[in-house]
């Protein structure tokens, strides 16, 4: 992964001590409260209803052992013991003190990380395919672009204030999007044109939020040396020209929808031929450079293991079995396999860890997997090179720190936002939703039989859990005083992506868990085979049987008004 | 007025003069945009003495491709900025310097402490920081970071290199 030098090392212990100043001025009341928000929003540092929030960037998901470890302490030392992984694939502490952020910001100096950029209206964290570098089905390693386009995007001194936030995130796998890129207000996909070389397909304007959109393709292909100059030539016509009104409406998608995807096309080429000459042309040699962050960590020459994984998900040891069929992924390199930790285990949170999780699966990564790991964008972990043969001594480790449920893809691994247990934009609790879910589907034979199913909730309309975009959606409301749930479903996140429908009337708490359980029920039934995904089959038969299913006669009753 | 140009802080002499006021025979002076939309020649003639340079104020909604032609009438270009967190006029400048325009440039309004330093590195080079605030204290935001990661507009003590382009 990539590694700092004196260069980056400064930046970071320079920027520190630029937030210390900035809280220092805070409290002396030199500078307003109104001042001081976009700055230690720039900072990863929010205001939640009980306490400030801190955000720390992981940047693209990669993470090295010994940054887990400084995060435990961080944990342990500064939180309560825990820390949440984002679906920007950072992670949040919930309750640092203020006077205490600095502090954070040098230990995290320390080991080369920072909390720069992680909210406020500039360019956020980049974030990618968490098999990049591992996946069969992937064209290129999406990394060194990532990090050419952080270091792009860091103080980048025209973008710091932006309409509003600005995500990036970047995918090379052939068949399967696994970063939700065309939901993103800039979405990169590595491709090859029909010369076969390689560029980039750009596309503008997608985004979750209030308003969900599909991100428009803009350019079919950029040159590989023109990643930066067409990105910022995107940039500059949206700083120029979003809207700044209206904070709903202030995301590059409404601007793209508002002028038509030919006319911003226009503005966007237009903009292009002044910046694609310019010094942002990469060459290839500085592509190669970053490469070599990322080249493949040293593996033993082993024979494939194809047929071994295949037995191992035969195993007599049924749980384990399990586990190696829903949690283990195929690895390109011969012998290896890519072994998903699971989040969305225990008692707690959806993307929670505690602190001895955390030293814990450090020194799992140390022993099995080259001292690095991942964080996906469904608030999962990933140790993504391990020998094949060590999977069942991992499994065995990770079961005891609980982190071994095998339900990834499934109807359980759910992304879901902090709610309105923590956070005060949302008008409905998220946490307890997931749990009662985990809760009421805890059969895992009957969770392997529903196959792959999505599940995304959201405690309120800004969409952090990707309600729109779950093959089935929960979005938290605030209904005359009392939480409700409205369903969505038919969402997919891929390149095959498409947005929730909302087939009825929002349902109260207690009835919200049940109605998932109807449409799944009716998935079961009206399926073609149990091959058959979800979402292909509410795609083949429509919305109509589920609008039935949830909305059939008694509840009618029940809600005359909706 | 006091402001900051090239990082010192100076007696401005520059004027600024209201849409509804008169014009003054000498001196240098800022007029607006549409001002010197709508009086180009008597501001052109009025400056050909020398003596009484020209200064035009852009409004941050503004194409800056508009500008363009006019760019060599200026000796001073100042971008609005009606609030600190509104970065249109950062690209106006980044786009104004690209067009070749080597007069001083800059920031007016809201300008605080904590923006300079971004504003420096698209173009700026003079800034009226905002009256509520200490403009010795502003000083200090071009030291607050001495290294940066990509290509920026305005020279400055660090390397103007892309972070990525290590040799």
């Amino acid at each position: 992964m990539y590694r700092y030098d004196e260069y980056d090392r400064t930046l970071v212990r320079e920027r520190a001590a630029q937030l210390r100043g900035q809280i220092a001025r805070r409290v002396s009341g030199e500078l307003t409260e109104d001042e001081f928000k976009p700055l230690r929003l720039q900072n990863g540092l929010y205001l939640q209803l009980h306490a400030y929030m801190l955000r720390i960037a992981i940047p693209y998901g990669m993470l090295a052992s010994t940054q887990l470890r400084k995060l435990a302490h961080i944990a342990r030392t500064y939180d309560r013991g825990y820390g949440h992984f984002t679906t920007r694939q950072n992670i949040q502490f919930n309750w640092p003190e203020l006077e205490d952020v600095p502090n954070i910001l040098d230990e995290l100096a320390d080991v080369e990380m920072h909390a720069i950029q992680t909210s406020g209206n500039c360019i956020r964290n980049i974030t990618t395919d968490h098999l990049a570098g591992v996946a069969r089905d992937e064209l290129e390693d999406p990394r060194p672009f990532c990090e050419i386009t952080r270091q792009w995007s860091t103080f980048h001194p025209e973008f710091a204030f932006l309409p509003r936030k600005f995500k990036i995130a970047f995918t090379a796998g052939r068949e399967v999007d696994r970063a939700a890129m065309l939901y993103h207000d800039i979405g990169v996909r590595i491709v090859e044109n029909a010369a076969g070389e390689r560029g980039f397909s750009i596309y503008a304007g997608g985004g979750m939020g209030r308003t969900p959109v599909i991100a428009k393709e803009i350019r079919e292909f950029v040159p590989r040396e023109h990643l930066l100059s067409y990105m910022e030539a995107i940039l500059r016509v949206y700083n120029r020209l979003g809207r700044r009104d209206n904070i709903f409406k202030a995301r590059i998608k409404i601007l793209v929808n508002e002028t038509g995807i030919e006319r911003f096309r226009e503005m966007v080429e237009a903009e292009w031929q002044e910046t694609r000459e310019s010094t942002l042309r990469l060459a290839e040699g500085e592509i190669q450079e970053m490469a070599k962050f990322f080249a493949p960590p040293s593996y033993e020459s082993l024979s494939p293991s194809d047929a071994l994984l295949a037995e191992l998900r035969r195993s007599p040891n049924a749980d384990f079995a399990r586990w190696a069929r829903n949690n283990v992924v195929l690895h390109k390199q011969p012998g290896y396999s890519v072994a998903m930790l699971s989040l969305k285990a225990s008692d707690t949170p959806p993307g929670d860890l505690s602190d001895s999780q955390m030293d814990a699966v450090a020194d799992l990564a140390d022993r099995y997997s080259f001292g690095e790991l991942r964080v996906t964008h469904t608030q999962n972990l990933v140790l993504a090179d391990v020998k094949t043969t060590e999977l069942e001594k991992l499994w065995h480790e990770l079961r005891a720190l609980d982190l071994a449920t095998a339900n990834v893809g499934r109807l359980t691994d759910q992304i879901c936002c902090p709610g309105l247990d923590f956070c005060n934009l949302a008008n409905a609790r998220s946490i307890p939703i997931a749990e009662e879910i985990r809760h009421r589907f805890d059969d895992l034979d009957y969770l392997d039989d529903l196959g792959d199913v999505s599940l995304k909730i959201s405690g309120c309309i800004n969409a952090c859990g990707h309600h729109h975009v779950g093959n089935i959606g929960i979005l938290g409301i605030d209904k005359r005083g009392i939480e409700h749930y409205q369903l969505l479903v038919g969402g997919s996140s891929g390149y095959d992506a498409s947005i929730g429908k909302i087939l009825g009337h929002a349902f109260p708490r207690e009835e919200i868990v049940g109605a998932v359980e109807k449409v799944l029920k009716l998935y079961v039934r009206l399926r073609e085979s149990e091959d058959e995904p979800f979402l292909d089959t509410f795609r083949r038969v429509g919305e109509k049987p589920f609008r039935d299913t949830l909305y059939s006669n008694e509840l009618y009753a029940d809600h005359p008004q909706s | 007025m006091r402001i900051i140009r090239n990082r010192k802080i100076v007696e401005d002499g520059w004027i600024h003069v209201a849409d509804d006021a008169e014009v003054p025979a000498d001196g240098d002076v800022i007029v607006s945009w549409k001002r010197w939309r709508e009086s180009r020649e008597a501001l052109l003639a009025r400056s050909g003495s020398g003596s009484a340079r020209l200064g035009v104020r852009l409004p941050n909604t503004l194409d800056p491709h508009e500008v363009q032609a006019d760019l060599p009438h200026f000796a001073l270009i100042a971008v609005e900025f009606p609030k600190y967190r509104d970065g249109r006029g950062l690209s106006i400048a980044r786009m104004v310097r690209r067009e070749g325009f080597r007069g001083e440039l800059r920031a007016v309004g809201n300008v605080l402490r904590d923006q300079l330093f971004y504003m420096e590195r698209c173009g700026f080079d003079a800034f009226e920081v905002d009256k509520s605030k200490s403009i010795e204290n502003a000083l200090e935001a071009f030291s607050e970071l001495s290294v940066t990661y990509q290509d920026a507009i305005q020279p400055r003590s660090v390397p103007r290199q892309h972070r990525w382009r290590r040799s």
